[in-house]
């Protein structure tokens, strides 16, 4: 009999019905490994990354549809290994994650070089799938895992002075090969406000689709700040400081007329060299309108009452 | 003189031209039957919009270096072959910046017009990127033989935007790159190299 009954499967044929509803994915994945070889497509180098195990956010998640974890993780803007939106994924395994320390100095009780798994004990990781919009009009959703980085601030005890905080990536040109050319000024450096800071919505992810980050996504943690261009949202943090003037922050140093310290997403204001109305969103063929502070609006617009955003952009 | 290369050609390499143009012609056209190859299988990555508009560019600006490097390298070489190549290279220089124009109207903006028209007056970038494209298109008009034959003398001072054209080609480039300006660097000094050259081998 060739049509079998269903009592006649074994369970044992039956595939998994997660591996099932990915099975585009799983045969794009072996048709880019297959042609790897030839055309050295972008196939993400990673090595095995572990689960991890968190609770899901649905209050602070998004309910849009996820984008695909190859086109987030073969379609990066991360400056280190190099400017291509393909380098981070084929160059970024030479970084070394493990160990990982990150110093905590400036205006705060506890300051200090922590160990990473030192600074990840206490928190408790949880899934925030968060829309991501980049300053080059396009846009993702991201099932991130982390942890509020107001839980983090808090443990350090910053005083009344720590009206910012500053984060710098890691600086190590040997692993870092992007950083052998000046495009940017290393190490990469980012800022926040303390009250953006402290908002529920900005997380430290420690991975992305239920595990360890990719190195090319940030590893082994990183800012999500959703509501701001994406280049706001430091990649893998190995300095926090406290500090009470604005710090610096490397896309404003490199070109101030073009980024500034705030760039929240915003369609009203246009980068000088391209509007900002619209985005395309990975997998979509048609640009979609973009939400003002990228659709975060209830949970941050309080936070600039009464600011010029064309002029603090 | 011009006139006189295109015409003129010795009989002994008729042989060796007959399959030699068309080899080159279709060499020229494996980029964007590579593109078109990419894009229907997936492979131009997750943004593939981006990446057949930007490649495309790419090969028009190259396309086009290339097209200008053949009066020097037919004074360099003293030979008369590189400029039975010009128009043809010229050509695919525009077909190349059209399909390029084509994936931001269609594949991009998705014909929205105001966009698009909001595009070309406010943004440098383009506004530079379809100035060069205009222009090029008297000069694929008047390409043929008959249109060089009827202009006459005026022919060489049409074509002579060419050089305007690609100082926009490059800054078109330069504009639009967010930090990294190696690339747009390398074809800026090509072109300058081929300024240059056609300078000091004024004949």
């Amino acid at each position: 009999m060739l049509i079998k009954r269903p009592s006649d499967i074994k369970s044992s044929e039956i595939t998994d019905e997660a591996i099932y509803l990915r099975r585009r994915e799983f045969m794009q994945a072996t048709a880019g490994l297959a042609l790897m070889p030839l055309f050295g497509a972008a196939v993400a180098k990673t090595s095995a990354l572990a689960e991890l195990k968190f609770k899901k956010n649905s209050k602070l998640s998004s309910s849009e549809t996820l984008t695909d974890y190859n086109s987030i993780t073969t379609y990066n803007n991360f400056y280190e290994f190099g400017t291509d939106k393909s380098s981070p994924a084929k160059h970024a395994h030479r970084l070394t994650t493990s160990p990982w320390s990150i110093v905590v100095d400036g205006h705060a009780k506890k300051t200090g070089k922590f160990d990473l798994e030192d600074i990840l004990k206490p928190h408790s990781l949880e899934e925030r799938i968060y829309r991501l919009r980049c300053v080059e009009r396009w846009s993702m959703v991201v099932p991130w895992v982390g942890f509020s980085l107001a839980d983090l601030i808090k443990r350090f005890q910053p005083t009344s002075k720590a009206k910012y905080v500053a984060f710098e990536t890691l600086h190590r040109p040997e692993e870092m090969t992007g950083q052998k050319r000046s495009v940017l000024e290393w190490p990469y450096v980012e800022g926040l406000r303390m009250d953006e800071a402290m908002n529920p919505l900005t997380i430290l992810a420690v991975g992305l689709y239920g595990k360890t980050m990719p190195n090319q996504n940030g590893a082994p943690i990183r800012l999500v700040v959703p509501w701001k261009y994406g280049f706001k949202s430091i990649k893998s943090i190995a300095r926090i400081s406290f500090v009470e003037k604005e710090p610096p922050t490397s896309w404003n140093i490199s070109i101030p007329s073009e980024y500034g310290f705030y760039s929240n997403v915003n369609p009203e204001v246009d980068h000088p060299r391209w509007s900002q109305k619209k985005e395309r969103r990975i997998g979509e063929f048609l640009r979609r309108d973009t939400l003002m502070f990228n659709g975060y609006a209830e949970q941050v617009a309080h936070l600039y009452k009464g600011m010029d955003l064309k002029k603090y952009y | 003189m011009l006139l006189y290369y295109s015409l003129i050609s010795p009989l002994s390499q008729k042989n060796l031209q007959s399959w030699v143009k068309p080899a080159v012609f279709l060499l020229c056209l494996f980029p964007v039957a590579w593109l078109i190859w990419q894009l229907l299988n997936n492979m131009l990555g997750a943004n593939p919009i981006e990446s057949f508009t930007r490649q495309s560019g790419e090969w028009g600006l190259r396309f086009l270096l290339i097209t200008l490097a053949m009066t020097p390298l037919r004074r360099i070489s003293g030979q008369a072959w590189p400029l039975r190549y010009r128009r043809m290279l010229g050509l695919f220089s525009f077909f190349y910046v059209s399909v390029h124009l084509l994936s931001y109207i269609v594949l991009d903006q998705f014909f929205d017009w105001s966009e698009i028209w909001a595009d070309i007056l406010k943004r440098p970038f383009i506004t530079i990127g379809m100035t060069a494209f205009i222009l090029l298109i008297p000069l694929a008009v008047t390409s043929n033989k008959a249109m060089m034959k009827r202009l006459g003398r005026s022919w060489q001072r049409l074509h002579r935007l060419v050089y305007i054209i690609a100082v926009c080609g490059v800054l078109h480039y330069f504009w639009l790159i967010k930090a990294d300006l190696l690339w747009p660097t390398i074809y800026a000094a090509i072109l300058t190299i081929l300024f240059i050259l056609r300078v000091k081998l004024k004949p």
